[in-house]
């Protein structure tokens, strides 16, 4: 048996709108059944390239192919794809059946398994015996539910996804978000969901790909892009980091980092000495009012109550550090003001090339 | 409120012991300033009127504005809003109830007769005196209201909509009322029912001989018919023409788009003019078919077929303009989905495109329809035989015969066509409209036309835009020849006939026999459109910032009042202000109030689109850093406003200059406007003159409004920025 073919292959595409690049070169391959995140501030191309695996629009330079199939150049209709849009695009001419049932007739489906399928659709997002509605009589989240159905009962080779929860409220956001991850679960088909929404993206992908300008940054595992980012902009997209730029170099007790405002950090033995930009998620330093070496002198800005943690601004040698300490009953924020020493785990330093 | 107050009761009291009170039939330099006025029973104030010549019925008027003026003394704010309102309403009471009750031969009711005794005196029309003193009482009235906490305590507010419900009321309900009246009334003046029924069932308005193979129909028929004919033809031309600019990836859709402009700058009997010229007897057609092969063309262009011809050249563009927002209006997202799920151009154009347009579609062709009813100068042009209801009320007014009970009937047969046209839009557009406006998310670009559609519409729309291009271009150069169908040499003799300016010792003369005309519409359309813009930024202002007790009956009436097609209001005027208190016709004033509420329909909808994008939340930050409506309106709105206003203003001044349909009724020697200048010409066979006036009217109002698109710029809001959507059709 061969290997299974990729549900999604995007193969060196790149992309413009007259002398404004768009996407420049982007390559990733999701495999058949897999959660994928499309992730990146606005302007960073990833809705446009989720547009492109639905056939608006033509790379100036790559192929596409769906389910193993060169698709580069094929209009939509020709690509068995699903699309579910931002504002949902429900015709309002047609009945929640008549939305759902228009990709089957498309597929000429004969009439009697058009109607269980139908059927079938709407019970897998809970909407059994709304078919004879109209769109507009519709919460936003069942309207949101018709899209979704109206798409997966075609059984797509990729379901893809423009910001579909950007138009619900918080709460329902955090919701939906679960039952997508279910139906993607019980129909396993290959999904692709875009997003500016890190958290989001986290919680609901299997892997992500993080684009800025037009670039695919760095794809991999939530946890994988969070703990090692390949880059700056990875590193303070995903959360929250300081960052340092200094030089490695080595010493008697082995390599260590310095900085030009005189921040010294141990250096594990894997990097390469040179030019070095640390990041350290806020997490990774702890406090203590009298540091042991090697640890950084520091003076307390700011404090920020968040709950399950305390966030501290604490300024040392001319920059601003930020510090989370987890908060327990009882236990009284440090005062602005308050002279501290930074602690770092040489375990918990990513050395970026900066 | 107490400031307001005082200019108020001042302005009341001014108006009734100042100005002439009645309507002044001299002009203003023969009346003695110097003082000599106040004694005169022609140029009296009311003060004097009541006092020296016995008009004891304006005593009651007189002793609001005192009574107005007095309590000012009360030192409440609530009592002195309270005496306010109280003053404002029987002020008006007095004025509406004296000015009715007696007409042109005493007491107009038999009870008032018997318990006055004969009155010996008549009513005249109301002049600069009673005019100030009404709108005083008017705003005393709403300020009063606004103070007892009515329209949120904002007295701006209360004054505008006192203002705008009396404007819309007095010059469109009023004149109607007592149209359909007259409709009513048998010619010896009394009103049954049975007149109405019997003038309704006259074979000459409903008669369908014509199916039996008579010669021709009632025109109610003819009117019905060639609307149906016109509406379904140009909408179908006009749905090519916007599907082929919005989607058709041709080369220069703005080209096509400056056919819009068109029929705003031309008044409609343009086209009829153009048609005479090519198929016209002596047109060319016929000159060449009789110079090929000996065929006399005839006069087939005269009738139905000419003026639907002629409307379907003239309307095309307005439809044009309708649907091109329809077509753009589908959300490409909604096309888009259609393409993931299987469906090619073709079917996601037949099963989506079109179905989500449908409602705007039948808008379209209702405002075909509507155009179709209230055309006056192509019928008039080109109907020779065959009458539509527009011209056969004309000729009952201004005919031999002078039946006002026959032109109030079929005035009120056009009315109810009409609304029944305004009925069904109402309901179109109000229940199913599925075209989004400002929807969230709506990115995309449309689809290209599937490839045998595009075809169509180049196929019509192309050859159909070269031929009202080549119309316009007859009619604009036609009367640059010496005599057209005869003699073909260029010649500048009809404008010069038409404009000719002669240096004189006594100066300039305008000797050319247009200018007259030319220089009456140019004044009165300047006097308009200020006054129109105002009235409609005004009440846009009303119907999409404010909310108060009525306002949506009144924003129904407002738009009510534009369904009323233009015969019918000038007929309606000229019989509802023949005779005092408004006693207007044969004045400019009534040409003025005719613009402005012909035309009200321009500023309001450009005011209420721009203020639909200037967030409420504007507004509330001016309230709750204390300004009044006033202020918010002032400070905020207006300066945000700017290129509306001017848009209005531009607008109502060039819709005014080409107007034919309600004026044709309000011209009097005095005050003869340029359109109808132009029809007398051509109904005359003196197309020279005609022709060179109509293209001086159209070119300066081009330039008038090409001037503006300079001034404002264009505003056009695009859904992508033009390069992305080029980008992305490659």
């Amino acid at each position: 048996m061969n290997a299974p073919p990729n549900g999604v292959e995007v193969d060196a595409v790149s992309f413009a709108y007259g002398a404004n690049v768009i996407l420049d070169d982007v390559s990733l391959a999701v495999p058949r059944g897999e959660f994928f995140a499309f992730l990146g501030p606005s302007g960073s191309g990833k809705t446009t390239l989720l547009r492109l695996i639905a056939g608006f629009g033509r790379p100036e330079r790559g192929a596409i192919r769906v389910g193993g199939r060169d698709v580069t150049g094929a209009p939509p209709w020709d690509r068995n794809v699903g699309m579910v849009f931002q504002n949902y695009a429900l015709w309002p001419h047609m009945t929640v059946a008549e939305n759902v049932a228009f990709g089957l007739h498309r597929r000429r489906v004969p009439r009697a398994e058009v109607a269980r399928r139908v059927e079938q659709a709407l019970d897998l997002v809970g909407l059994e015996g709304y078919g004879g509605r109209r769109p507009a009589q519709l919460s936003g989240g069942q309207q949101q539910r018709v899209a979704l159905a109206r798409t997966v009962v075609i059984e797509p080779e990729v379901l893809l996804l423009d910001e579909p929860l950007s138009n619900l409220d918080a709460q329902l956001r955090v919701e939906m978000r679960g039952e997508l991850r279910a139906l993607q679960r019980k129909t396993g088909l290959t999904t692709i969901f875009v997003t500016h929404d890190q958290e989001e993206a986290n919680a609901i992908s299997d892997r992500m790909a993080v684009l800025d300008g037009g670039r695919i940054q760095q794809i991999g595992r939530p946890v994988d892009l969070y703990d090692r980012p390949a880059n700056r902009f990875v590193a303070g997209f995903l959360g929250t980091a300081n960052l340092v730029e200094g030089e490695v170099a080595r010493q008697q007790e082995g390599l260590v980092f310095r900085s030009a405002e005189g921040i010294v950090l141990p250096a594990p033995d894997d990097v390469a000495p040179g030019r070095a930009l640390v990041a350290l998620r806020p997490q990774a330093l702890s406090i203590s009012e009298n540091g042991r070496a090697p640890s950084i002198a520091g003076e307390v800005r700011r404090t920020e109550f968040l709950g399950g943690h305390v966030r501290y601004a604490i300024e040392a040698h001319g920059l601003t550090f930020y510090v989370d300490e987890p908060h327990l009953r009882g236990r009284e924020a440090l005062a602005p003001g308050t002279r501290v020493q930074l602690a770092a785990d040489p375990e918990q330093l990513t050395f970026l090339r900066p | 409120m107490r400031r307001a107050a005082l200019w108020l009761a001042a302005l009341a009291l001014a108006g009734v012991v100042l100005p002439p009170w009645y309507l002044v039939q001299d002009r203003l330099a023969d009346i003695d300033w110097s003082g000599g006025w106040l004694t005169e029973p022609d140029h009296a104030p009311a003060v004097s009127q009541a006092l020296l010549f016995g008009r004891w019925w304006l005593w009651p008027v007189l002793a609001t504005a005192a009574a107005a003026a007095a309590s000012l003394l009360l030192p409440a704010r609530r009592s002195l809003a309270r005496a306010l309102a109280a003053c404002g309403t029987l002020g008006l009471l007095a004025l509406i109830i004296q000015g009715y009750a007696i007409g042109l031969g005493g007491w107009r009711f038999a009870v008032l007769e018997a318990v006055f005794g004969p009155l010996g005196d008549r009513q005249f029309g109301i002049g600069t005196g009673a005019t100030l003193a009404a709108l005083a009482f008017l705003w005393m009235a709403t300020t009063g209201l606004a103070g007892l906490g009515f329209f949120r305590g904002d007295p701006f507010t209360a004054g505008a909509v006192g203002t705008v419900a009396l404007a819309v009321i007095l010059f469109t309900f009023l004149p109607i009322a007592s149209l359909l009246s007259d409709a009513f009334r048998t010619s010896e003046g009394t009103y049954t029912l049975g007149a109405l029924f019997g003038r309704l069932g006259d074979d000459r308005t409903w008669g369908l001989a014509c199916l039996a193979g008579a010669p021709r129909c009632g025109v109610a028929w003819n009117t019905l018919m060639l609307a149906l004919m016109t509406a379904g033809g140009t909408t179908a031309l006009g749905l090519a023409f916007a599907l082929l600019v919005t989607r058709g990836g041709i080369r220069f859709p703005r080209a096509l788009r400056t056919l819009t402009i068109l029929p705003i700058i031309t008044p409609s009997f343009v086209i009829g003019l153009g048609l005479i010229l090519i198929f016209g007897r002596s047109g060319i057609v016929n000159q060449l078919l009789y110079g090929a092969f000996g065929i006399e063309g005839g006069r087939w262009i005269y009738g139905l077929q000419g003026v639907w011809l002629a409307q379907m050249f003239a309307f095309t563009p307005t439809v044009f303009l309708v649907l091109i927002g329809v077509v753009e209006g589908v959300s490409p997202t909604m096309e888009e989905a259609a393409q993931t799920l299987r469906a090619n151009r073709w079917h996601t154009f037949a099963t989506v495109s079109l179905p989500l347009m449908r409602p705007g579609i039948a808008n379209a062709f209702l405002v075909a329809f509507v155009e179709s009813i209230a055309d006056f100068g192509n019928p008039i042009v080109l109907g020779g035989n065959f009458g539509v209801l527009s011209t056969e009320i004309f000729f009952a007014v201004v005919g031999a015969q002078a039946d006002a009970g026959r032109a109030a009937t079929l005035a009120l047969v056009l009315l109810v066509f009409a609304l029944g046209a305004f009925w069904a839009q109402a309901r179109i557009t109000g229940s199913r409209s599925y075209v989004s406006i400002a929807g969230k998310g709506d990115g995309g670009v449309h689809p290209p036309l599937p490839a045998w559609v595009r075809r169509l519409c180049l196929g019509v729309a192309l050859p159909w835009a070269g031929l009202t291009i080549l119309l316009y271009a007859m009619a604009l150069t036609g009367g640059f020849v010496e005599t057209w169908g005869r003699d073909y040499t260029p010649t500048l003799r009809h404008l010069v006939r038409a404009f000719d300016l002669e240096w004189s010792a006594r100066g300039l003369i305008w000797s050319g026999v247009a200018w007259n005309s030319v220089w009456t519409t140019v004044k009165l359309a300047a006097v308009a459109a200020p006054l129109t813009a105002a009235l409609g930024i005004i009440a846009a202002w009303l119907f999409t910032r404010q909310s108060f007790v009525g306002r949506r009956a009144l924003e129904f009436a407002t738009m009510l009042s534009f369904a009323v097609p233009g015969t019918v209001i000038g007929v309606a005027y000229i019989y509802a202000f023949n005779v005092p208190p408004l006693e207007l016709t044969g004045t400019g004033i009534i040409i003025v109030l005719c613009f402005m509420f012909r035309n009200l329909s321009v500023g309001l909808r450009s005011g209420m689109a721009a203020m639909s994008q200037i967030d409420r939340s504007l507004d509330e930050a001016s309230f709750t850093l204390g300004g009044g409506g006033l202020d918010a309106l002032r400070r905020v709105i207006l300066p945000l406003l700017r290129p509306a206003i001017i848009a209005a203003l531009a607008y109502s001044f060039v819709r005014a200059v080409t107007t034919v349909s309600a004026v044709i009724f309000l011209v009097s020697a005095e005050y003869e406007l340029a359109t109808v200048f132009i029809i007398n010409r051509v109904i005359n066979g003196d197309y020279g003159v005609a022709i060179t006036t109509s293209t001086a009217l159209i070119v300066t109002m081009g330039a008038v409004l090409a001037l503006i698109q300079v001034v404002v710029g264009s505003r056009r809001i695009r859904r992508r920025a033009p390069a992305l959507a080029a980008g992305a059709r490659a």
